[in-house]
């Protein structure tokens, strides 16, 4: 059986440059026979919508010959003047009836012809274009939900903050993983062991980093209040500058600025594991009391987390990463999930304002829930077909 | 005015990010990019903070006789030779320089070494967490078992239905539960934002004396 398949493996090596070469003849013959590349038709320009300038939509119908396999793409060519002075503007693949020209001269008429092109290079040239004119947008129009739903935030916000301020009494439910920040600090004091703090290895640019700062000043206070050893490494160093004037300035707000050093908050390296490494190597030596991992986090916060849990130390994390949250849960005693960590600052601090704040952004979570509740019984509605699809379309889908 | 200068400054910044998103003009695309590059500057000076922190703290260590200096040692020999290599070697670019020689065969291999440790980790922590001791961990264990048979070929042998299971699982109550998380997610990075803008939240310079 080996040796048949090996024999015919063999005369094909022979046989297929025979049949391409016939192939070839055929498709040349085939080539000759066919009628002549229809061109492209109904080419139209327009400015492209809700962009920065310097950009035309231009469309066109298939050529007749697109359908067949005879075209390979549509090449774009764009002028100032109708007849004369075309040049190449870019290319869309056969079967694409559109093509949008980032390159297009601003605030000037513009005219379009598209040529079909076959396998051999021929082109088949449209009509031009009746011109059109690239101008940049002063707003984006394709955002206006997110503008509307912005100011609604804003508004709510502003509102909450303002009750705050006349001493309304707002009500903000437990976390537990909060509340054990003054005991974790309390047993650290009393083991006579310091507190590790974590602040993720993102940049000072990510919200995450920004609130993790926020629960650092917070914690600061209390490390202060009990003379306890805070210990801050940092993987960015202008998280580091921040943190060390956060911490500081902490420490000074107690009273005991005499305590802080700036030698316990510092910079590590911006590389991943070896930033996994240098904090290993504190865990296993100091063998922190407290652990506490707020903000961003990758791959590393396994690591992290379980070496933490092998010392013995409790550890209190706050995340946004969705993928790494699971991890934190696994591994440490209390984990603040996703929108816990921005409400921390608040939670610690119970500074009525930024009470107001939390209380703002429920009220708008309520109304996305609210809107999601809607949105799934009317699309069950035109599942079944209560309602006409039609007439839900402009109401949901924005284009 | 120690504190109303940053706050202003915040402010503007905060004011020109938020609105620069509804606006696609070129003149405000380009001031964008342009602070986005001021960024990159600033970053490149801050590392600069980083190494004198760096410095300073091993610095002390050493001068303090600090029980674990010896580490502190080794990072000061690491740091000056990978300098040295850089900056005095005349073909430190080269493939076959020292100085790239000492990143792959050192450092790439440690991180490489430290990355790997992660699946002893992962391991570790599905044993604590896999332990049925409570319903939620009950699920838990339920739900992995079923996803990690799903997406392997054996699954399919033993039953059709646990591909479909596991794709169940991942895209209704694993996806609605992401989906709940990120909406909170992104209230509380836009509430953050409007806080500090506004100068409600100011931890992160101290306080708000």
């Amino acid at each position: 059986m080996g040796l048949v398949a090996g024999v015919v493996s063999v005369a094909a090596l022979f046989v297929c440059p025979v049949a391409a070469i016939a192939q070839e003849e055929v498709e040349a013959a085939f080539a000759d026979s066919l009628p002549p590349l229809g061109p492209p038709t109904a080419v139209t320009a327009t400015d492209t919508p809700n962009d920065r300038g310097n950009s035309i939509n231009v469309t066109w119908e298939l050529s007749d010959g697109d359908e067949a396999g005879m075209v390979t793409s549509y090449r774009v060519y764009r002028s100032a003047h109708p007849e004369t002075g075309f040049v190449f503007a870019g290319r869309a693949w056969a079967g694409n009836a559109e093509y949008r020209d980032g390159a297009a001269p601003e605030n000037e008429p513009t005219y379009y012809r598209v040529s079909a092109t076959d396998a051999a290079g021929a082109e088949s040239f449209s009509a031009t274009s009746d011109p059109a004119v690239a101008l940049p947008q002063w707003f984006n129009h394709e955002r206006i939900n997110v503008m509307i739903a912005a100011i609604i935030f804003v508004v709510a916000i502003v509102f909450f903050v303002a009750a705050a301020r006349r001493g309304k009494d707002l009500f903000i439910r437990r976390l537990p993983g909060l509340d054990e920040v003054d005991n974790a600090v309390g047993r650290a004091t009393e083991m006579g062991k310091p507190i590790l703090y974590i602040s993720g290895l993102s940049t000072v640019s990510d919200v995450a980093t920004i609130a993790a700062i926020n629960i650092l000043g917070e914690v600061a206070k209390k490390t202060a209040e009990y003379n306890t050893r805070l210990i801050v490494p940092c993987a960015d160093p202008i998280v580091m500058a921040v943190e060390q004037e956060v911490v500081k300035e902490a420490y000074a707000k107690v009273g005991r600025p005499e305590s802080y050093n700036e030698d316990d908050v510092f910079y590590l390296t911006r590389s991943q594991f070896a930033y996994v490494a240098g904090v290993n190597g504190i865990m296993v030596r100091q063998r922190p009391a407290t652990i506490l991992y707020m903000g961003m986090f990758y791959a590393e916060s396994l690591v992290l987390a379980e070496t933490g849990s092998s010392v013995g130390s409790i550890q209190i994390a706050g995340t946004d990463a969705v993928t790494q949250l699971p991890f934190f849960i696994t591994s440490c005693d209390y984990t603040l999930i996703g929108e816990e960590l921005y409400a921390a600052s608040a939670y610690l601090s119970r500074e009525p304002v930024l009470l107001g704040g939390l209380k703002g952004q429920d009220t708008l979570k309520m109304l996305i829930a609210v809107g999601i509740i809607i949105a799934t019984v009317v699309a069950t509605l035109v599942a079944v077909g209560a309602i006409p699809y039609d007439f839900v379309t402009p109401l949901f889908i924005t284009h | 005015m120690r504190r109303r200068v940053p706050l202003t400054l915040c402010f503007i910044a905060g004011l020109f990010m938020a609105v620069q998103y509804f606006i696609p003009h070129h003149n405000v695309a380009a001031a964008y990019e342009r602070l986005l590059l001021w960024l990159q500057t600033l970053l490149a000076f801050a590392f600069l903070l980083g190494t004198v922190s760096l410095v300073r703290v091993h610095y002390h260590k050493v001068r303090d006789r600090a029980p674990d200096r010896g580490f502190s040692i080794v990072m000061f020999v690491g740091l000056f030779l990978m300098l040295g290599l850089g900056f005095f070697h005349p073909s430190h670019h080269a493939p076959n320089s020292p100085f790239n020689r000492m990143f792959l065969s050192v450092q790439v291999p440690i991180e490489a070494t430290m990355f790997s440790l992660l699946a002893f980790y992962v391991a570790s922590a599905a044993f604590r967490a896999f332990r049925a001791r409570t319903l939620e961990a009950t699920l838990l264990l339920v739900a992995a078992a079923i996803v990690m048979l799903g997406r392997v070929p054996v699954g399919d042998m033993i039953s059709g239905k646990i591909p479909e299971a596991t794709r169940w699982i991942l895209e209704v109550p694993n996806l609605a539960a992401k989906r709940g998380i990120m909406i909170g997610v992104g209230l509380g990075m836009m509430a953050t934002a409007l806080k500090i803008m506004l100068g409600i939240e100011r931890a992160w310079m101290g306080g708000s004396d």
